[in-house]
């Protein structure tokens, strides 16, 4: 374990211009609030996608430009778009950029160069993903899972330069979180301040930190199987395509395994699941444990789930190929380690509700989303329950039970985490608080809108209604009643994606007019709030690094008045709040 | 269990064995800068490791298949890899010349740490150009990147590893400048550990790779055997 002793009055990477504090900005919070600007913004065009897709499920025909080709590519788009290039890279990019150097006491990351690097790679892979919308024949359709042989096969939609640029956008991307999470993991452990043990850092450092481990060792196998796809689209190589004949012609490959390539990609694509949840799980138990002013239940068992998620996920990833065929003594083993990951799971579950319990639960906003991640992520990972066993999983994958799944579980979950992490971490990052009545109205519409979506889908998938079809009609096994359902979904799909709007104005407005927040609105025992300037400043700790002296959660200590103790607090100090404290109560006594 | 109970079963601080005044903590190690560069270089590693380790394990996989058509039979152009041994002479040196550098620089002997350094970076060049020597001539024998998988992944991963060396080479090449600028030695001895560090590690990963490529079937079938894909 080591303890940076970075030179308290030195500056680092002094900004000297407009451009270099702004633009190509080395200061973490910069870089941190470009990649979080960058992720909301494709963030918002996938949402866009997705009503586009909602129309034609809900009202066929709707649309007049919206053909099979058109649904194919808003699908994968949207799919890529929101797990990769806005969940992951907010998170990590976003919120771990932001909060790893505050949360532990660092100056800035420890290799800020590298930093900054990082951010403009992720925006070129963002530029060359959407560029895939003006070449000829527009952006793959292949699905966000890019199977192959599909996926570089003629027929399938983007087949000419869609899919190489998506390859190039995802291998870009790579080399921009690598560029991150060497920086993530390097600055947790070796430039915290004098007293932030591991043990003490706050669950949001720890799920950013082991996010970030996943995410080094899991991305390279979608490199791997990107540069290898590349190589047989582009060279002709067989490495994933098989001999096949496509339309009527047989192409020049042979022997080449689809399966290999879905076992590089889910032994990525698994964790990836993870990759994303882990910052949500850690986000949220800083968010409950603040709002309801008590300490987090289980540090060390929420310590310990944390890594045993991280662990086992890397060893359950063929759940995702149940259908395509393999060993059954390997699809035992898949399903007893996926029913396994639950355990941990669960515990934090528990854990949540266990610090909510007989907590002074002040519903903010920030609480209000917390709350619902914890009903939610409980729905999403139920159903989990049931689509990791095999013999269940059969009649259920590649229906709608599955979508629905997958969104309760990792898209509105983690998206309601981004949400209330936004709205609390607002008032450290601008100064200002958030507009309350507008994050309520956002609440309230996100929470019920995405129930109202996502809840019916499990019900459209007992009853049979495949996924990744482009119309409905005209399918005997399809009841009108399911139509009708889709059309119920669609419309609040649409209310939902609009209510966003109300997220994006509220931060616009409340940054130039919200009200001044001062540096510590929510009494966060944290770190990260106990700036000497909000919004902090280059170097963030003015002329001495902070001094740690306890863990970040400790929330209405007995005997002690206030409700909180910041973790610079000494003990000499704590006692003194206590003898101030009891002075306070016996002169209140007295009048 | 009422709310203090609650507290009480877990609320202490998990900070653990820290209960010494911190004002008596002496710096750690981690205020060394280039203790910090080199932690970030193993970690880099690490990745690294683990991409080849995938790259290699598709390899086992697709080898499996029935079009392989291996590179070391007879009148195939690596059943007798003489080039490749050449080439990994040219990439032994440079490592021994950048870790003479590496110990010269500690010694703090300015023209050794030069002369060592340049050493690395040209015998890097040598290697890479050798490189390029193999590939063409397995195009000149008519071994082509899709006439098989074989093919396919000996240009892959030497290509793969050939581009990490390139990438070697920038930061070697912006050490060199800092030479050339007058920077003082123990400045730029970190950089010169940090190249040395990089080349060792992809010299070691070169003789993995250069050890399978030039393996026979049967042993690839053993791997995959081991590995459970066969």
């Amino acid at each position: 374990m080591a303890y940076a002793e970075q030179a308290d009055t030195e500056a680092l990477h002094e900004p000297k211009s407009f451009l270099t504090k702004y633009v190509w900005s080395q200061d973490h919070k910069v870089i941190a609030i470009q990649y979080s600007l960058t992720a909301l913004f494709v963030g918002l065009i996938a949402v866009v996608l997705s009503g586009l897709m909602r129309m034609q499920i809900g009202f066929p025909g709707s649309l007049a430009f919206m053909d099979a080709s058109t649904y194919y590519q808003a699908m994968t788009m949207h799919g890529m778009i929101m797990v990769i290039y806005l969940l992951t890279a907010l998170f990590l990019g976003g919120f771990g950029n932001y909060l790893i150097p505050l949360m532990v006491g660092a100056r800035d990351m420890v290799f800020p160069y590298v930093n900054m690097l990082s951010y403009w790679f992720y925006l070129v892979a963002v530029v060359v993903l959407l560029s895939s919308f003006f070449v000829p024949g527009g952006p793959t359709g292949s699905g966000w899972t890019l199977y192959p042989p599909q996926s570089i096969a003629r027929g399938t939609p983007g087949v000419e330069w869609g899919i190489v640029l998506m390859l190039v956008s995802l291998a870009i991307f790579i080399v921009a979180a690598t560029m991150g999470g060497l920086n993530y993991v390097t600055t947790v452990l070796q430039a915290r301040t004098h007293g932030m043990t591991l043990f003490r850092m706050p669950l949001s450092v720890w799920g950013i930190f082991m996010a970030s481990i996943m995410a080094l060792l899991a991305f390279p196998a979608l490199f791997v199987s990107a540069v290898m796809m590349l190589f047989d689209k582009l060279l002709g190589t067989s490495f994933f395509m098989p001999a096949m004949i496509s339309l009527g012609q047989q192409l020049d490959h042979q022997g080449g395994s689809p399966i290999l390539f879905q076992h590089l990609f889910w032994f990525f694509g698994h964790p990836e699941v993870y990759i994303v949840a882990l910052p949500a799980f850690g986000l949220v138990s800083d968010l409950i444990s603040t709002h309801a002013r008590k300490n987090i239940f289980g540090y060390r068992m929420m310590v310990w789930a944390i890594i045993a998620i991280g662990v086992l996920s890397f060893v359950v990833w063929a759940h995702h190929m149940y259908v395509s065929g393999m060993n059954p003594y390997f699809g035992f083993f898949f399903a007893v380690t996926t029913l396994i990951i639950a355990v941990p799971t669960a515990l934090k579950v528990y854990n949540w509700v266990l610090t909510l319990w007989r907590g002074d639960i002040h519903l903010t906003v920030p609480m209000l989303f917390a709350l619902a991640f914890i009903v939610t992520f409980l729905v999403g990972g139920l159903t989990g329950l049931f689509l990791g066993n095999v013999i269940v999983d059969i009649p259920l994958s590649d229906t709608y039970f599955v979508v629905a799944h997958f969104h309760m579980v990792m898209g509105v979950a983690p998206v309601l985490v981004v949400f209330g992490g936004i709205y609390h971490w607002f008032p450290k990052i601008t100064g200002r608080m958030t507009n309350d009545i507008l994050g309520k109205l956002h609440f309230w519409i996100t929470f019920l809108g995405t129930y109202a979506i996502f809840f019916p889908m499990h019900y459209l998938g007992f009853q049979g209604m495949p996924r990744r079809y482009y119309a409905y009609e005209n399918y005997a096994f399809i009841p009108q009643s399911a139509q009708e359902l889709n059309a119920f979904i669609t419309v609040v799909a649409l209310t939902v994606g609009v209510s966003q709007l109300l997220f994006v104005f509220n931060l616009a407005w409340s940054v130039f007019k919200g009200r001044p927040a001062g540096s510590n609105p929510w009494g966060a025992a944290s770190l990260e709030w106990q700036t000497p300037d909000t919004p902090p400043v280059h170097g963030n700790w003015g002329a001495k690094l902070p001094v740690v002296h306890r863990w970040a959660y400790d929330y209405s200590v007995p005997g002690i008045e206030q409700d909180f103790v910041p973790q610079t607090v000494s003990a000499e100090e704590l006692e003194q709040m206590r003898q101030l404290s009891a002075g306070t109560k016996i002169a209140d006594v007295k009048t | 269990m009422n709310r203090l109970l609650l507290r009480n079963a877990d609320g202490a601080d998990p900070g653990g064995s820290w209960n010494r005044d911190p004002e008596g903590i002496q710096a750690g190690e981690g205020g060394d800068r280039s203790q910090i560069a080199r932690f970030g270089l193993r970690l880099f590693l690490v990745v690294v490791s683990s991409l080849f380790f995938l790259f290699l394990l598709a390899f086992i996989a697709r080898s499996q298949m029935v079009d392989w058509l291996p590179l070391t039979e007879p009148m195939a152009p690596l059943a007798n890899p003489w080039q490749l041994w050449v080439n990994s002479a040219f990439l032994v040196l440079s490592c021994i010349a950048l870790q003479w550098s590496r110990m010269a620089a500690r010694k703090a002997r300015m023209d050794a740490t030069v002369i060592g350094f340049v050493l690395g970076g040209g015998f890097t060049i040598a290697f890479l150009a050798g490189q390029l020597w193999v590939w063409q001539q397995f195009v000149a024998w008519g071994y082509f990147v899709a006439s098989n998988p074989a093919n396919s992944f000996f240009y892959l991963l030497t290509g793969v590893h050939g581009f990490h060396l390139l990438g070697g080479l920038i930061a070697w090449a912006r050490t060199v400048a800092k030479f050339l600028r007058h920077v003082p030695l123990p400045q730029l001895s970190a950089s010169i550990e940090l190249c040395a560090i990089y080349w060792h590690y992809l010299l070691g990963l070169w003789f993995v790779l250069f050890a399978l490529l030039t393996s026979t079937p049967q042993t690839y079938e053993a791997i995959a055997r081991f590995c459970g894909l066969r």
